[in-house]
């Protein structure tokens, strides 16, 4: 911050017009980012936090059905796997050997548990030795089948659906166990996998959900609603981790959002899957989304086009300031500059004022014994250089009393006042003006006019500006008339008329204005405002009328008595 | 002569002007004395009687518009034309309100201050 005012200090130097420019930068700049930082942070925080909260209200009692629905299933499996090391823990391998006995207990299994096929019993070289069941396997050899080496290092298996014979899905579970004198056995079981379907269908899922399991591999091992059948390969990328339960949102599957959560079963290489369409919560979120984009551009709009607005007026402000500021300045010096040269004029009109009355009473009285002499010669021509003498000191009087009268009143008085009397003292300023320019002065002064009471120097100093304005519309050889009359109701009136370039229509009515100024460079534009200001403080009113390329028309009417307490400072 | 024996006191600070001044009136029938400031004005006023007083304003020591008070403290009666180096009447209208008869600017017509000091006497 620091750093950039010095900068724009800096930035003075190149000019005016680029000081502005950086100040106008900055201040755009400067505004832009502390409106908008906050309120994007604001909307970005809301937004995650609107998000944060409907995903825990969405998606975590989704991944917890997944949990509870894999839980199902391990409970599922680890109870048949359980029933299956029952049976081989409570019934030797020679008991299970015998036909009638393995017969036996896979009746028993059936009666007591659902989706048991068949029951066999395999040597530890993998030869089915015994087997109940609707096939007829006997004499069958596993020892080069995935389940037999893997229950062999596991002592347990739990394998993915396939087809069985009859081409419905099946799993197959197995334990091993170790005899007493270091053999061992594998007892397997067959299991359809409808009672996947029933699992799943019990656990009370809505229409909406897809639940289904897959194995490592994304096959399914139960039918999808929409994604397939048993067996057939996974469309949806689901990540594969046993231990680990996982939710993917929105996802974009055949035309609708979804979201799916996945748990591992842990007893077997399943992956338990909830495909839910996007609930009308996350809609929400997504209108919500939507919303605070479309509010967030709008206010930046709006916020832009505040602050470019706001900034270019204030911007013209300051610049409008800093001219008039300018401007006041200069012509503070001009006046300062105007009141010392009228002081030192005064002062000099003062020191001349005394020899020239020595002079003009030794001429005086020279002229007076030439008149009485009567023998003198060259009397004629005594009397004339005399008389020469009295009215070259007489042209010295005029200008010293000029000198004297025009410089700057501080104080200001109410007096009694002929506005004649000031007229010819003004126009003694602009005559040799007139008379270069072959100006044509039209004076119609009343000579009866009335004295009014008010302020000498105030009334020069305006109608001094009045005709310096008229001297400076007119061209050469025009004409200016200047009338003094009786006011109807008391006071006086003063018109000054010329047929100069006139006053355009459209800036009439600034022409009052402080620093409203025609001239460029040439005027403070505080003439006309100085010229307002004196005639109304003196209470009196000033009318201007103008036609352009005909003339003006100033007039001013002045009181009988101007109000004493009127401030100094016109 | 009409003017004869009306007796006129010049106050001055400028001894030039003043004593030609005088010296003009002389020939012109006046008696005419002159004082260099005011505070001698003052006491040639208290010893002797003066038909009018001519006063410049400007002058240093007692300024001239406190000796014309002194002076229309004296004798009101008097009348008093005051002499202005300044262009403007403010001075001037000052005097009159202290009671001078009239002002005049320097440098002066003499045939102007006769005409004053003739309306002043009333001759």
């Amino acid at each position: 911050m620091y750093k950039n005012f010095m900068n724009l200090l800096d930035n003075t130097r190149k000019g005016p017009s680029h000081h502005y420019f950086v100040l106008k930068r900055n201040i755009i700049l400067i505004m832009l980012s502390i409106t908008i930082i906050p309120l994007a942070t604001m909307i970005v925080i809301s937004h995650f936090q609107y998000r944060t909260h409907l995903k825990s209200q969405t998606t975590a009692p989704l991944l917890s059905m997944a949990h509870k629905a894999a839980h199902s299933f391990e409970l599922f499996m680890e109870q048949r796997l359980s029933t299956i090391r029952f049976i081989s823990t409570a019934y030797s391998f020679e008991e299970l050997s015998k036909e009638q006995r393995i017969r036996e207990i896979l009746i028993f299994l059936k009666k007591e548990f659902s989706g048991f096929v068949d029951l066999g019993l395999i040597n530890s070289k993998g030869d089915l030795i015994s087997y109940a069941g609707p096939y007829s396997l006997l004499g069958k050899n596993y020892s080069s089948q995935t389940f037999f080496q893997e229950t062999q290092i596991k002592n347990k298996y739990i394998s993915n659906v396939f087809l069985g014979y009859r081409k419905f899905p099946h799993i197959v579970m197995a334990v091993q166990r170790f005899t007493d004198d270091g053999q061992t056995w594998i007892l397997r079981a067959t299991l359809d996998t409808e009672f996947f379907d029933v699992l799943i269908s019990s656990m009370g899922f809505d229409t909406q959900s897809d639940v289904f399991l897959i194995n490592g591999d994304g096959i399914f091992q139960t039918d999808s609603l929409r994604y397939g059948r048993t067996l057939e390969k996974c469309p949806l990328k689901i990540p594969h981790d046993k231990f680990k339960s996982n939710i993917i949102e929105s996802v974009y599957e055949n035309n609708r959002d979804i979201i799916i959560a996945s748990a591992g079963v842990s007893v077997a290489d399943y992956i338990l899957v909830i495909v839910q369409p996007q609930s009308v919560a996350l809609q929400s979120w997504h209108a919500l989304k939507t919303e605070l984009l479309f509010v967030f551009a709008v206010s930046l709009v709006i916020i832009v086009f505040a602050i470019l607005w706001m900034t270019k007026m204030l911007v013209k402000r300051v610049r409008e300031s800093d001219r008039k500021r300018k401007n006041a300045l200069i012509e503070l010096q001009h006046t300062q500059k105007l009141s010392s040269i009228g002081r030192l004029a005064a002062g000099i009109a003062h020191e001349i004022n005394n020899p020239l009355a020595i002079i003009n009473e030794k001429a005086g009285l020279m002229k007076d014994l030439v008149e009485l002499s009567t023998d003198l010669s060259n009397k004629q021509k005594f009397e004339k250089l005399t008389e020469s003498i009295v009215k070259s000191v007489g042209r010295c009087k005029k200008i010293t009393h000029r000198l004297l009268g025009f410089s700057k009143r501080i104080d200001i008085k109410i007096e009694t006042i002929n506005i004649n009397e000031i007229i010819h003292e003004v126009l003694g300023f602009l005559e040799r003006d007139a008379i270069y320019r072959r100006i044509d002065l039209r004076l119609h002064l009343l000579d009866s006019l009335e004295s009014i009471l008010s302020d000498y120097g105030l009334i020069q100093q305006a109608l001094l500006n009045l005709l310096t304005n008229a001297f400076a519309a007119v061209e050469d050889g025009g004409i200016i008339t200047i009338v003094s009359e009786n006011n109807e109701d008391a006071g006086v009136l003063i018109r000054i008329s010329d047929n100069g370039c006139g006053i355009p229509e459209n800036i009439i009515k600034s022409i009052f204005d402080p620093f409203f100024s025609t001239k460029k460079e040439r005027g403070t534009g505080l003439g006309l405002s100085i010229t307002y200001g004196i005639v109304r403080k003196l209470g009196g009113q000033i009318i201007v009328e103008s036609v352009e390329g005909e003339g003006t028309v100033f007039t001013v009417t002045l009181p009988a008595k101007s109000d004493s307490n009127m401030e100094v400072n016109a | 002569m009409k003017n004869k024996n009306i007796k006129v006191l010049l106050i001055d600070d400028e001894a030039e002007f003043v004593s030609t001044l005088a010296e003009r009136l002389e020939l012109r029938g006046y008696l005419a004395k002159t004082a260099e400031d005011g505070e001698s004005g003052i006491s040639m006023i208290e010893k002797e009687v003066f038909d009018i007083v001519v006063l410049d304003l400007m002058m240093p020591g007692l300024s001239g518009l406190e000796t014309l008070r002194q002076i229309k403290i004296i004798n009101s009666k008097i009348p008093v034309i005051l002499l202005t180096g300044h262009g403007s009447t403010k001075e001037g209208m000052a005097g009159m309100r202290l009671g001078a008869f009239d002002y005049l600017m320097k440098p002066l017509d003499i045939s102007e201050l006769i005409n004053k000091i003739s309306l002043a006497l009333n001759l």
